[in-house]
């Protein structure tokens, strides 16, 4: 997106074509840059491939001991040497899936109020203090958590949502609610990933193209249409990267989430019961982790959620490649 | 565009830099300084970053520790990466039999207990468990504080009807190996089931990350019951069960029980033992039956002659000067006829190489 505004200016093809004329005449200096930019570029995939060859051979023993089970089985015995993370696989998903359907809503109306219907006075520092948010380390969010979120949900949101709203007969709300739950997971993960969201999405909104605005408001548009029609469209592969990218922080983050989540490895249809992520299993056992059997399980742990976050992040690609591909409207 | 990339990137960073152990580094980047490098436990940390620097100062040896948990200490040791080891529970014969440097010695240095902590607002005098009852807890067989089973133990005691909630660790702890080891003693259900280990496979309950994270949560739940360390249960003052031991005492755990635990095993010890013991369930009176070793763990065949001398010269301070301090920070001292016993042991390293 920046590319095409920048590439807009007058001046933008004649740049170029002195850039690679100046290549083709191949000064050493030139010559030596390209290279070394390029070993740097190419450090990053093989850094990837590092890694993934690296867990991969740890997780190996684990993943052939128990096959298709290790992420179908719930059983998580370590003494039995039984290793089951269904579980903490669904607990990754699903906190993190209520986190990105608190924390986009919200982080987009941040987004847009700084962009587009703030005072200027106000922008920067409400930004910065959204910004501040993922400055905080998770642990004080897992504190936090202990103390205020996770009484505050169980002794006031709960009983809202199961008295008031009758809510509480479905399986979402059933169950004794003792605190640390999937709820308050998802719920601190939304607070964690939305100043990421919202950051990233005030940045490709500012971006829109005044002209986009100024020709929405000259066909008649009110200032919601103008923002809805106009601007959000035009922004939407680069909302969805922001989406992604605090779907990346929910599904990594590890000590927010054991301090609050329960570390129960079991599966269970309510929001209100505990449960269980990958992350946090492997931070809770790895330290301990004395037999190979155990730590090839963990490091399998780590497999599993390293191909979770290269799917979701290669479905997101491929979504936002559809979007922007697709007919604007 | 580069929000993508910088997505992948953070994802990637965020889904693999949590699994590493903090305590990776080299231990012999300042080599210079240091004479000994070990690594292991994290329970008895407090009392020997005290015991180091008090060395360090008293004869100018200085050592490294890392304290990486239990697990990273026998996998260093094994390896050779490290001088000494530490751990919260023995190690297992398979553990022994895979140490590249020969055959590990296991020294006992201090003692810790594991306290049942619990939160009943209604409750101000004491809370009496056997271990029966706190196997049946937390096996998730007795549901409600008000149950028969805690009743017979706490007679003129008005227990409430509110739910039991069994809050545990979660993460792998000596800590939890001390208390399943003391459950699979005491009750056949729980040697059946989930065992003795460091995790466990837990029937019912939370988990807590740490010793804080055990306590935050049994603060938080009216009706929750879980485990800490002792010394973590008497520096937060919460309110602990007394445990019937074997001979029919109500105990509550203190550092003179669990020394006198250790004393109650002391005198039944054989003389060839290798001293991976469990003091869980001891004869002796007056003694907390919740408590345990912690250990130190060396090679009996030291490669390096020079360290091995220095290594042998620590323990013995160790287990002389160094067990006096070990009250201060709410560690049990062993009972002086197994410190006495443990100081002829040390005869026995031998270094094969005159090196230097």
């Amino acid at each position: 997106m920046g590319d095409a505004i920048a590439s807009s200016g007058t001046s933008g093809g004649f740049a170029r074509g002195r850039r690679v004329a100046s290549l083709a005449g191949a000064a050493p200096g030139d010559r030596v840059y390209r290279v070394v930019i390029t070993a740097f570029a190419l450090m990053i995939p093989a850094l990837l491939l590092l890694i993934a060859v690296a867990i991969g051979v740890a997780a190996w023993p684990a993943l052939s001991a128990a096959g298709l089970s290790f992420i179908t089985s719930s059983e998580w015995n370590v003494q039995a040497g039984k290793f089951g993370a269904a579980p903490a696989i669904y607990g990754t998903l699903v906190s993190s899936f209520i986190a990105l359907v608190l924390a986009t809503p919200l982080a987009l109306g941040v987004a847009i109020f700084l962009s587009e219907i703030a005072p200027k006075w106000l922008r920067q520092p409400v930004a910065f203090l959204v910004d501040l948010l993922a400055a905080i380390p998770s642990v004080v969010y897992g504190l936090w958590g202990i103390f205020f979120l996770v009484p505050m949900l169980r002794d006031h949101v709960v009983p809202f949502f199961r008295d008031t709203l009758h809510l509480g007969n479905t399986p979402l709300f059933s169950g004794p609610a003792y605190g640390p739950s999937m709820l308050a997971a998802g719920v601190i993960l939304a607070i964690m990933a939305l100043p990421y969201i919202s950051a990233v999405t005030r940045e490709v909104l500012i971006a829109v193209p005044r002209s986009q605005r100024d020709a929405a408001l000259a066909l008649g548009a009110t200032k919601w249409e103008m923002i809805w029609d106009a601007v959000i469209p035009y922004a939407r592969s680069g909302i969805i990267g922001g989406v992604i990218l605090g779907l990346g922080r929910a599904l990594g983050e590890t000590m927010a989430v054991t301090m609050v989540i329960g570390n129960r490895p079991e599966i269970s249809a309510s929001l209100l019961a505990p449960g269980y992520t990958m992350a946090s299993l492997i931070a809770n056992e790895f330290t301990e982790a004395t037999s190979d059997l155990h730590l090839s399980a963990l490091m399998a742990v780590g497999a599993v959620l390293f191909v979770i976050t290269l799917i979701v992040n290669g479905m997101a690609r491929w979504l936002v490649w559809r979007v922007a591909s697709g007919p604007k409207s | 565009m580069s929000s993508r990339i910088l997505a992948l990137v953070s994802i990637l960073a965020l889904a693999c830099g949590d699994s590493r152990p903090a305590g990776d580094a080299s231990p012999a980047t300042r080599s210079g300084s240091v004479d000994l490098t070990g690594a292991g436990a994290t329970f008895p940390y407090p009392l020997y970053s005290k015991w180091f620097s008090d060395y360090a100062a008293a004869t100018n040896v200085r050592i490294n520790y890392q304290s990486i948990g239990s697990g990273g200490g026998i996998r260093q040791l094994s390896e050779g990466t490290v001088d000494f080891g530490a751990t919260d529970g023995p190690m297992t014969d398979d553990e022994l039999a895979k140490a590249k440097g020969g055959a590990i010695m296991h020294f006992p240095t201090v003692l810790g207990a594991v306290a049942i902590a619990y939160n009943l607002p209604e409750l101000s005098g004491e809370l009496r468990l056997s271990g029966p009852v706190i196997a049946q807890i937390f096996l998730g067989a007795i549901k409600k504080w008000n149950d028969p089973r805690i009743a017979a133990h706490n007679p003129g005691v008005t227990l409430p009807a509110r739910d039991v909630l069994v809050i545990h660790r979660s993460d792998g702890s000596g800590t939890t190996y001390v208390f399943s080891d003391y459950l699979t003693a005491i009750s056949p259900e729980w040697a059946g089931g989930p065992g003795r280990g460091k995790d466990v496979a837990w029937p019912t309950g939370l988990g807590g990350k740490g010793n804080e994270g055990v306590a935050g949560q049994i603060k938080q739940i009216p009706g929750a019951i879980g485990y800490v360390e002792l010394a973590y249960a008497n520096q937060n003052d919460l309110p602990v069960a007394s445990v019937l031991n074997v001979a029919g005492q109500f105990v509550a755990p203190s550092i003179e029980a669990v020394t006198a635990a250790a004393a109650g095993v002391a005198a039944q010890l054989p003389a060839n033992t290798d001293y991976r013991i469990s003091i869980v369930n001891s004869p002796g009176a007056g003694a907390y039956p919740i408590s345990s070793f912690t250990w130190l763990l060396l090679y009996r065949q030291q490669a390096d002659s020079v360290k091995a001398r220095k290594l042998v010269d620590f323990l013995r301070w160790a287990l002389t000067e160094g067990e006096k301090q070990a009250a201060a920070l709410d560690y049990a001292p062993l009972p002086p006829a197994i410190a006495d016993k443990l100081l002829q042991r040390l005869d026995s390293i031998q270094a094969t190489s005159a090196g230097g």
